[in-house]
């Protein structure tokens, strides 16, 4: 703890700010539902796509709910599956790409060609053709998300990998007669924290914009859960009065990916 | 670059290494066919059941199979399909009852403008964007480039597009909201119609292109032989075009190859905002309402498309750069 408030302490600024940003989203995400000020899906207003007013902050949607409620509980759903699905998936591909790296040969050819393939299907595509296949509910939701990028955190990891294979104390290891998963988990693994870190918030970034752009497809998280993408979309019609329900879902998901890529940068090291 | 010391050497290393990129091209795409016809086989429900309809009798519904094909073995329509494909013959559609080629015939000139149109505003502008950075390095103006990236990175779609629509739609009415694109209209009215997804989709792409351009310069303006021209007396200007940025070709080539490639197949949701007849949003047609033959064309075109980009950008990297031959 005082270790980490000497490292706030002498944090630049940006960073602090980028820092407060996500801390602020997933507090949002863990206490929503206990700060929404009216019940997600009640109609307290008499008028719909009502401006800013003391009683809905952030006015009313197209049914007379509380803007406000609705992305409370909405943020929930955005932030956790982004989450779940990012770490599934830079747990899977980085798995893979150390089998990948320390089996080497054959073995590693094939999978990197496998991930080729995957990687050249857009993933907005691939996850299309997969909801379609599989359904949306909220796990596959998130199995889907993972898998799609799963090649993208594959490729990377590798890449680290293979960098980090080709070095001394790696083949002192093998020489010491390790196994294959000492050597992953004791050698190789601990040196690439770093750089997989700042990929599982990138990964987290293409999730979430994955994720709500399939929900404003109409083919991501389905009613009656509505995650900050569904909320846009049914509040499309009320694009013409300029609505806050339909800005609000859309500005609070671009706040919350573009905060996390800002404390991405914020974190990288210096000269990098 | 290009130097002519080593002329035919060059024609012997260049073209195996070519034909090499291709041939691993060809196999990937190969695997993507398998992929995305394991897939579709994967949907739920029976193009002739939804053909039909609920009242038909099952024997209706056997014959219409039949007749489709669907009763099959599922590496015996692969191959049939596949063998199609290569005849540019993409099978008649179940829904619209239509060869498949016929309607992407309609559409693809659609998203090909799009895309076209998008390249040539967001390709100047990521460079100006990244080229400015990287002179400008540790300024405020780099550090503003920046910050402006990164967001626009991190932006989502829809909410670029409502916010060009309700500023220039709404408020200034300056734009229609929706793209209209037909063979009458003039060129002039077709990009009027189509500046809002054009804008929409740059801000979308342009990003990523701009900051791979900044890490590509950034990094070779600390070469020796950047500072050798700067001080033969050579201007920042000639400096920068005529020796860094064909050195970092390749990267920036990549880079630009893998931005655009979204463009195809990535532009599903400013269609469906805009109501742009292109690709992307006749494949999720296809995915809803169950258009195997129809998916399967789209995507293999999104896939070869990503491919082909991925291969010129090998290629001028060879080009470009000679050490890349050497291994």
């Amino acid at each position: 703890m005082k270790q980490f408030a000497s490292l706030w302490a002498k944090a630049p600024p940006a960073n602090r700010i980028a820092f407060a940003f996500v801390g602020f989203w997933l507090l949002l995400a863990l206490a929503g539902p206990w700060l929404a000020p009216h019940p997600v899906g009640a109609f307290v207003d008499q008028d719909v796509f009502s401006g800013l007013s003391s009683r809905f902050w952030l006015g009313s949607d197209y049914l007379g709910r509380d803007v406000l409620s609705r992305l409370l509980y909405g943020t929930r759903y955005t932030v956790v599956l982004g989450l779940g699905a990012a770490l599934l998936a830079s747990l899977c591909g980085t798995s893979i790409a150390l089998a990948a790296t320390l089996w080497g040969g054959r073995v590693d050819e094939v999978i990197a060609r496998l991930m080729d393939t995957l990687i050249s299907v857009p993933s907005k595509i691939l996850a299309l053709v997969l909801v379609a296949a599989c359904g949306s509910s909220l796990p596959l939701l998130l199995l889907i998300c993972a898998l799609t990028y799963v090649p993208g955190n594959f490729r990377i990891a590798r890449a680290l990998a293979m960098n980090l294979a080709a070095l001394d104390f790696v083949a002192a290891a093998r020489a010491r007669g390790e196994g294959k998963l000492a050597i992953a988990w004791h050698e190789i693994l601990p040196n690439m924290v770093h750089p997989l870190l700042a990929d599982l918030g990138l990964r987290f970034v293409f999730v979430v914009l994955l994720l709500s752009g399939l929900s404003f497809l109409g083919l991501g998280v389905q009613p009656p859960y509505a995650d900050l993408g569904s909320l846009v979309r049914e509040n499309i019609s009320g694009l013409t009065e300029g609505a806050p329900a339909i800005l609000a879902p859309a500005l609070a998901i671009a706040l919350l990916t573009v905060g996390t890529n800002l404390l991405i940068d914020a974190m990288k090291p210096e000269g990098q | 670059m290009v130097g002519g010391m080593s002329g035919s050497h060059r024609q012997q290393t260049l073209w195996p290494l070519l034909a090499r990129r291709i041939a691993s091209a060809l196999v990937t795409l190969l695997m993507v066919s398998m992929l995305i016809f394991a897939l579709a086989g994967l949907l739920p429900g029976d193009a002739a059941q939804e053909a039909l309809g609920q009242s038909a009798t099952p024997e209706q519904v056997a014959a219409l199979r039949h007749e489709m094909g669907l009763d099959q073995p599922a590496p015996l329509r692969y191959a049939q399909w596949l063998a199609g494909m290569l005849r540019a013959d993409a099978g008649q559609s179940l829904v619209a009852g239509m060869p498949v080629a016929d309607i992407i015939a309609e559409r693809l000139p659609n998203t090909l403008m799009l895309a076209g149109m998008t390249a040539a505003l967001a390709v100047p502008l990521a460079l100006a964007m990244g080229i400015t950075a990287a002179i400008r390095r540790g300024t405020w103006l780099d550090r503003a480039i920046n910050l402006a990236s990164l967001s626009m990175v991190a932006m989502p779609e829809f909410l670029v597009a409502t916010l060009g629509v309700l500023l220039f739609c709404v408020k200034l009415m300056w734009l229609p909201s929706l793209a209209m694109v037909s063979a009458e209209a003039t060129w002039g009215e077709t990009l009027r119609s189509c500046a809002l997804p054009i804008l929409s989709l740059t801000v979308v792409v342009v990003a990523q292109m701009a900051r791979m351009t900044r890490a590509a310069i950034a990094d070779q303006l600390d070469r020796p032989y950047v500072e050798m021209a700067r001080l033969k007396g050579a201007s920042l200007a000639r400096v920068v075009l005529g020796h860094v940025l064909p050195n970092c070709l390749g990267p920036i080539v990549n880079a630009m190859a893998l931005s655009l490639s979204y463009l195809m197949g990535g532009a599903i949701i400013v269609e469906t905002i805009f109501n742009f007849p292109g690709l992307a949003s006749l494949m999720v047609n296809a995915v809803t309402s169950r258009d195997m033959p129809l998916l399967q064309a789209c995507a293999m075109i999104f896939c070869s498309a990503y491919l082909l980009l991925m291969l010129a950008a090998d290629m001028v990297a060879l080009i470009a750069n000679p050490r890349l031959r050497a291994q």
